[in-house]
């Protein structure tokens, strides 16, 4: 917060003026006192830059070298191929993203309509909601898994096969990722005026579920896009809830593949990773509306 | 400017059907039945967050018979080994939730002077992201293969420098060894949080406190550090919160005892049950909710005075 | 127009400014090209020009906020292009958000004072007086979340004024405003400045406010200043086509010219230097002097008339179908009702012209 403006240009180095316009003036190379500032900034900057990530990106680089090792000393990507060798490896990957899938369609379920209501028809619930969907922040996993597991132990004797089944678990994944998806739907709907669009779509005639589904959701694709990925990421890597109510999900068999073969348990841990990172950069550079506030543009004053 | 002629129909009200239940202005609402919309919500909400709760608060006041208690309570108080836990978990939170918030706060600053549009704040931004999300187990594993016996750290140190490791390779697997885990997300996660406070930071207070003959350092005492300083706490309370409910990363970190409360938790879950302690575990759950209830009101409350000034 | 003995700069009041062939640059665009003005001391100059034109340019390098590619900056004489902000001794404001939110209105306007060591006693005193200066003496206790807009700028105008700074610089302060408290605040400003006599520098996009507050005008576009002169001679004898066309209404009518004068709507009328010609040119004429007379028969017709309170502006079609705009006395406005066929007349009034 130094120099205005001109940190990223001076930083940037000097860039000239096209060749073909009157450059009568040459571009001047000193330097004034105010870039000399940005450079020291810019420093700073670079500096805290480097030495986060630097302290971020060792594990991840322990992590990618430790699963591709071979023998003697050799580069291999067996320990990737061997993930296929475990079926219960397979087995919890293809659990957890049942129970991702199950996740984000419940949650979307719950919450956009939920959401939508409180903006166009009861305002009032609005503090509520949001508090309801907040406090799950305040409820440890270790504690909800507490109090969830009477519920869990009723459900799998008294709902047979599918009671017990891993896939229950999205009813609680939910509850968890809750505070995360509504500040992300909650924040895409803020860059888009929903009540006046529901206003408009109904004055043109249109029912609620129409209005809901072909209008407001399109418009807040983006909010829902990264309240999505957010689920899906917080599902497959959630432990605490699914070891202690003994359901054989992605982590608990890594933690348990751990023990018996290091390597293979490394290599899936850092696949996840990057799937999760890929997922989340792709929503970051190609949904509108997440993040920054749209910003309306100045109007162009007319030249008269 | 221009009188309708004479006799032209006065322009047509826009009414929807449905709005005639709306009363004045628009969310002015009457009709009780527009609340019945949020029956699934809340009633989803009342079973799978608001039930285990009260399981939870509840069974801690009771012993194995069903008579009301206060002995699982006192255990809490009494045992050597639940307030050490306590004060072990609450130690290890506060500690990284200001190494988080320094570090993270440095990081944010550095991102945010950057172009907001531009190609590193979305990397560092959407990376932070995943990392702040990044499990216990994986990140146990990541650690391990960094600094355990046959780490890439360790390794290096033996291979690439000839010297002998300059730490003991156990220590990953005691409270130093989680204080550094945790600052893995711990550091992200305040970047996310605490961004945005930043991008508030208006570059015209900046112009005017130079122009009022203000240097660098001016600016950040007199206006700078008095606006972030709320959220700056606010987002401190929230890393603490989120280490001090940490388990995953401590579960499969530590296989000797159980430092932490969280551990002690699943202790009690998961172990034969002693007479008389089945509702112990409740209890200690029961004081994990005291104490993060008591930090998130601080929050709120900080929140509320943040947002006061900044518009 | 150079300055004459440049004021001492006792008590900060009425500086000369010079700004001699400034350049800048971003990037490929080139913000400023070879802008020079010299400023009175105790003058008011309006910088005005469309988006981009380079005016916040020229503000922010003399505020030090922006740095200059080449060219220099002279404050009283001194040459101040590589001084840093906050040894520039110079009050912004800002065109909104500039108040400390953190701050009542008292502590911001005395936050300049403060940082030059003046003790908490004299600072509240000072901080109240120019408070009552900007007629918010009632506001010493006020945060900027209390105030409206109006206000907010008045106390940051305040906060400008109180450290007694050498040249004010006034960025668009106005423009987020509602329209009737910018024509308020308008005047106060030009008061404040009067009353004060510092030198100031008015940034805006707004012809209506630079005509009404400058001292002197100058009009910019794409870097270069086109013309700085009194209000009325910028409207009367612009320079050049862009400032007869940014200033104030025109009249784009086609007519021929020859010898310094120009035959359009059925007039002759002399030409400003500068002007395009001899042969086919599109004259510039205000709607002022453009006559109209209702007259049975005449090939021109009125097409629409708004009436503005204190004069009317008419439409008028004329025969080949050019549009043309006059402006009349309210009181003609009735006669002139849409529809009307009316006899079209020019004022020989000097017009600028351009090519066809």
């Amino acid at each position: 917060m130094t120099d205005p403006g001109g940190a990223v240009v001076g930083a940037a180095g000097a860039a000239g003026p096209e060749g073909g316009g009157s450059a009568v003036v040459a571009r001047p190379t000193g330097a004034g006192r105010g870039r000399r500032r940005s450079r020291r900034q810019f420093g700073a900057r670079i500096a805290i830059l480097v030495l986060v990530f630097g302290y971020l990106l060792l594990p991840l680089l322990a992590m990618l070298e430790f699963s591709t090792r071979g023998d003697y000393g050799s580069r291999s990507l067996r320990s990737y191929v061997a993930i296929l060798e475990y079926p219960d490896l397979i087995d919890g990957i293809t659990t957890s993203l049942g129970i991702a899938v199950l996740t984000v369609f419940g949650m979307l379920l719950l919450l956009v309509p939920t959401m939508v209501w409180t903006i166009v028809r009861v305002p009032r619930m609005r503090r509520v909601i949001e508090f309801l969907c907040l406090l799950p922040l305040a409820i440890p996993a270790i504690v909800l898994v507490v109090g969830i597991a009477p519920i869990y132990r009723w459900m799998g004797q008294s709902l047979g096969g599918v009671g017990g089944s891993p896939l229950t678990l999205a009813l609680v994944d939910i509850i968890l990722v809750l505070p995360f998806a509504y500040r992300a739907i909650d924040s895409g709907m803020r860059t888009v005026d929903v009540a006046t669009l529901a206003d408009a779509a109904r004055s043109l005639g249109a029912g609620w579920p129409r209005t809901i589904l072909q209008v407001i959701v399109p418009n807040i694709r983006g909010g829902i896009l990264s309240a999505s990925v957010l689920a899906v990421a917080l599902v497959l890597g959630e432990y605490t809830i699914s070891s202690l109510l003994s359901f054989d999900t992605l982590q608990v068999v890594i933690f348990l593949l751990g023990k018996r073969d290091a390597y293979v348990a490394v290599a899936v841990s850092l696949a996840a990773l990057v799937f999760a990172f890929v997922l989340l950069y792709a929503i970051a550079r190609f949904a509108p509306g997440t993040g920054q506030r749209a910003r309306i543009a100045p109007e162009e004053e007319p030249a008269t | 400017m221009i009188d309708p002629p004479a006799g032209a129909p006065a322009p047509p009200t826009v009414r929807t059907a449905g709005s005639a239940s709306r009363g004045a202005g628009r969310g002015r609402l009457r009709g009780a039945g527009n609340y019945l919309a949020f029956v699934p919500f809340l009633a989803y909400i009342g079973l799978f967050l608001i039930v285990p709760t009260l399981i939870v608060a509840g069974g801690a006041f009771l012993s194995i018979q069903g008579d009301p208690t206060l002995d699982n309570v006192i255990q809490l108080f009494t045992d050597e080994v639940f307030v050490s836990a306590f004060i072990t978990s609450i130690q290890l939170a506060l500690g990284t939730a200001i190494l988080g918030a320094v570090v993270g706060g440095l990081l944010a600053w550095a991102v945010a002077r950057g172009d907001p549009n531009g190609q590193l704040r979305q990397v560092v931004v959407a990376a932070s992201g995943v990392l702040a999300q990044f499990g216990g187990v994986m990140l146990a594993f990541a650690f391990l293969a960094t600094f355990a016996g046959t780490g890439l750290v360790t390794l290096f140190f033996k291979n690439v420098l000839h010297v002998g490791v300059p730490y003991d390779t156990t220590w990953l697997f005691g409270l130093t060894g989680l204080v550094v885990v945790y600052a893995y997300f711990q550091i992200p996660l305040m970047l996310i949080v605490f961004l945005p406070s930043l991008d508030g930071l208006r570059q015209e207070w900046y112009d005017a406190s130079a122009s009022l003959g203000g240097s660098s350092w001016a600016f950040w005492r007199h206006v700078g550090g008095p606006i972030l300083a709320p959220s700056f706490l606010g987002a401190l309370l929230l890393l603490f919160t989120n280490a001090f409910s940490a388990y995953a990363t401590a579960a499969a970190l530590i296989s000797q005892g159980s430092p932490i409360v969280t551990l002690q938790i699943s202790n009690q879950l998961q172990s034969e049950v002693v007479l008389g302690q089945e509702n112990v575990g409740k209890a200690l759950a029961l004081g994990m909710i005291v104490v993060v209830t008591l930090v998130m009101t601080a929050y709120a409350l900080i929140q509320r005075r943040a947002s006061r000034w900044v518009r | 127009m150079t300055a004459t003995d440049p004021a001492p700069a006792a008590a900060g009041r009425g500086v000369a400014v010079q700004f001699e062939d400034m350049h800048r640059w971003y990037g490929s665009v080139h913000a400023l090209d070879g802008l020079s003005i010299d400023i009175a001391p105790g003058e008011l100059v309006a910088l005005l020009g469309p988006s981009g034109c380079g005016k916040t340019t020229a503000l922010r390098a003399l505020g030090g906020l922006d740095e200059v590619d080449a060219g220099r900056i002279l404050v009283d004489g001194r040459d101040i292009s590589h001084v840093p902000t906050n040894k520039r001794s110079m009050g912004i404001v800002f065109q909104a958000y500039s108040l400390f939110p953190n701050m009542t209105a008292g502590d911001n306007v005395g936050y300049g004072l403060r940082l030059r060591g003046i003790g908490t006693d004299e600072r509240r005193k000072r901080a109240a007086e120019t408070l009552e200066l900007v007629g918010l003496g009632g506001f010493v206790n006020r945060y900027p979340h209390q105030m409206s807009g109006g206000q907010q700028q008045r106390v940051a105008l305040a906060r400008a004024l109180a450290i007694q700074p050498q040249v004010l610089l006034l960025d668009e302060p106005l423009s987020a405003l509602d329209a009737k408290v910018r024509r308020q605040l308008r005047e106060e400003i030009r008061r404040i400045q009067i009353a004060v006599g510092t030198t100031t520098l008015f940034v805006t996009h707004d012809q209506e406010e630079a005509l009404a507050l400058g001292d002197r005008v100058g009009v910019m576009s794409a870097g270069r200043l086109e013309q700085i002169a009194a209000p009325a001679e910028l409207y009367d004898r612009p320079a050049t086509a862009f400032v007869a066309e940014f200033v104030g209404l025109t009249n784009r009518v086609k007519g021929m010219a020859s010898n310094g004068v120009v035959d359009v709507l059925g007039g002759r009328v002399p030409l400003l230097p500068g002007s395009a010609g001899p042969g086919p040119v599109t004259a510039l004429v205000r709607p002022e002097a453009v006559q109209l007379a209702p007259e049975d028969g005449a090939n021109a017709r009125v097409l629409a008339v708004s009436f503005l309170g204190s004069l009317g502006r008419v439409q008028v079609g004329l025969p080949d179908d050019t549009l043309v705009v006059a402006q009349v006395p309210a009181t003609d406005v009735e006669r002139l009702a849409p529809g009307t066929a009316v006899r079209v007349a020019v004022v020989p009034v000097p017009v600028f012209a351009v090519a066809e």
